[in-house]
């Protein structure tokens, strides 16, 4: 009984102001991060393009690279002005290059 | 409508023979292979992913559109995953129709398409090194906006104008660049 109130406690006071998205990473990124996906915590009412933002500052070896990609959310292409929710499941796409060669 | 991700061979013929119909007049094949080289460089294999779950959604989209659009009677998408040797089939689009003009624009737009927006990633195996193909950019409708995504920087500085992001588009469609020009170009005046 004591833990569920200490829970919702620390829930309330973390939970209220922020959120959790699942970012995955494919292709180049996957290789420059060493990682599948990240759990990323954003301030609750984010955009795709406050996401954007943070990832924009790291370093992945290829100059232009971040001007290129495509977000996908729940496995929906997205655009930059639409607002992530708690849960989320956050794709970043570099462009794809699937079929067969040119 | 036979939509796949597979991960293993694909067996071309048994699905061509399996789309064909009494009211069919054509079918049309395209079967992409995996060449010995990009631009002289000499390739050993090539390691497919996929963002799995969405990229079949997305291969289910475009082949209900080609139906729609195309009026062709059926269609078959199926694309392999994995490690691919030269002269393997790593995509194999069937289009079945009355008539041949409508297969023919049916699946030549299914894999142009495909290759623009299915989430789909391939890295190449020279004998000499491996890459990330570049891919072709994203259609405009599909990426996001640069200036919407850089306008609240203030260290970035402004966007590109859109003919600067045209010809780095228009580059990168002649060829699948291993070392990125078109970017690096914008890297440098950056």
């Amino acid at each position: 009984m004591f833990r569920g109130i200490q829970e919702s406690k620390t829930c309330a006071r973390v939970c209220f102001w922020n959120m959790r998205v699942q970012v995955l990473y494919f292709g180049v990124l996957k290789d420059a991060f060493g990682s599948e996906s990240e759990v990323l915590e954003l301030a609750e009412g984010s955009s795709v393009a406050d996401l954007m933002r943070i990832y924009r500052g790291r370093d992945v070896g290829r100059a232009g690279l971040w001007d290129s990609i495509a977000v996908a959310v729940n496995q929906e292409y997205t655009q930059a002005g639409d607002v992530l929710q708690e849960g989320d499941e956050v794709a970043l796409l570099p462009p794809v290059s699937g079929g067969c060669a040119v | 409508m036979r939509i796949e991700i597979t991960d293993g061979v694909i067996a071309a013929e048994e699905i061509v023979a399996e789309m064909k119909a009494g009211t069919d007049g054509a079918v049309c094949v395209f079967d992409g292979i995996v060449r010995d080289n990009t631009r002289g460089r000499r390739t050993l294999h090539l390691d497919y992913e996929a963002y799995r779950e969405m990229a079949l959604e997305q291969m289910r989209g475009l082949a209900a559109e080609a139906v729609a659009k195309f009026g062709v009677r059926d269609v078959a998408v199926v694309h392999r995953l994995g490690r691919l040797l030269v002269g393997e089939t790593s995509v194999l689009i069937v289009v079945a129709s009355a008539h041949r003009g409508a297969a023919f624009d049916a699946c030549r737009w299914l894999i142009d398409t495909l290759k623009k927006t299915v989430p789909i990633w391939k890295k190449e195996q020279f004998v000499d090194g491996a890459v990330w193909a570049d891919g072709e950019p994203f259609p405009s409708d599909i990426g996001l906006p640069r200036t919407s995504v850089t306008g609240a920087q203030s260290a970035d500085g402004e966007p590109f104008p859109d003919e600067i992001v045209a010809s780095k588009s228009a580059d990168r469609l002649v060829g699948e660049s291993v070392d990125e020009p078109g970017v690096d170009d914008v890297g440098r005046i950056r």
